[in-house]
């Protein structure tokens, strides 16, 4: 039994089913902790993709541009969890629900 | 595609899609994290097979090293690890819809992806001009400190910035008191 090799399209295919989790995430869920989670996912997919082209077209650009999406990534990680320390010090909840100032 | 061993890209492929979506099922916030863990691990195995060396170590030193256990520290101390309810809350065709039209989504991907020829300009860097240049670390980092030296420092001052931002915004107001700290 042989196995099949790895084509181009299956690593993208990963990618987007990865992003497209996280989306799902996104949308579903109403705890801002797994929103962030899932935010950290669909930038993981996005460098993915980043390197699976760079591995195809045999150019290095990619993985320069995977390694500036990971530092952005965690920063972006940083000031999401501060605003979450933030919003839970006001209102002593992590659902995204409860942000209703402006309605009330 | 040379990735070394298919069967490794596909087991790790396969713990990828498994644990990003325990993530998003999961009740518990800590066990979304591990899962978490479990996906940037997969998914740093995956980088390594791509010959993405340097990314991989990044992957595994920043976000299972650093971002996850940010979270866990967050979850510990807003005291969140108690399930939390919030996929009932939306109603169950809502829940069905939805799922039914991102599982069609990546079907359409999967479709594109496979029908293209990607007809892609091919740069210098094939695996054997890699290997001859000192491997895959040594050439991203030469990029890195000579072509892309303008992005690098961009980036170090957008860290700067996220540092003083959340500095700023976790810290605790008392106006009453004369403000400061």
């Amino acid at each position: 039994m042989t196995i099949p090799a790895v084509q181009p399209w299956m690593v993208l295919t990963l990618s987007s089913f990865i992003f497209i989790v996280g989306l799902a995430g996104i949308v579903l869920r109403r705890n801002i902790l797994v929103m962030l989670m899932c935010i950290e996912l669909m930038l993981n997919a996005t460098v993915l993709s980043f390197v699976s082209f760079s591995k195809i077209a045999f150019d290095m650009t990619g993985e320069l541009t995977a390694f500036f999406i990971i530092v952005v990534a965690a920063a972006e990680s940083a000031v999401g969890l501060g605003l979450l320390i933030a919003m839970f010090r006001t209102l002593r909840s992590v659902d995204s629900d409860q942000i209703r100032l402006l309605k009330e | 595609m040379d990735v070394g061993s298919p069967l490794f890209f596909y087991l790790f492929a396969g713990i990828a899609m498994t644990a990003s979506l325990m993530v998003v099922v999961n009740k518990n916030p800590v066990s979304s994290a591990m899962s978490l863990i479990v996906a940037f691990v997969a998914l740093a195995a995956v980088y390594a097979l791509l010959g993405a060396h340097l990314i991989a170590a990044m992957q595994i030193l920043v976000y299972t090293g650093a971002v996850t256990v940010l979270f866990v520290f967050v979850i510990m101390l807003l005291n969140a690890d108690f399930p939390s309810l919030d996929l009932a809350r939306t109603s169950r065709s809502v829940r069905a819809f939805t799922v039914f039209l991102l599982a069609g989504l990546i079907g359409i991907f999967a479709f594109i992806f496979r029908a293209t020829e990607f007809g892609l300009i091919q740069g210098g860097f094939t695996p054997e001009i890699i290997s001859a240049k000192g491997g895959n670390t040594k050439v991203v980092s030469e990029l890195m400190f000579s072509e892309f030296i303008l992005a690098f420092e961009v980036v170090g001052i957008l860290l700067l910035a996220s540092i003083v931002a959340v500095v700023i915004v976790a810290m605790r107001k008392n106006a009453e008191s004369g403000g400061g700290r």
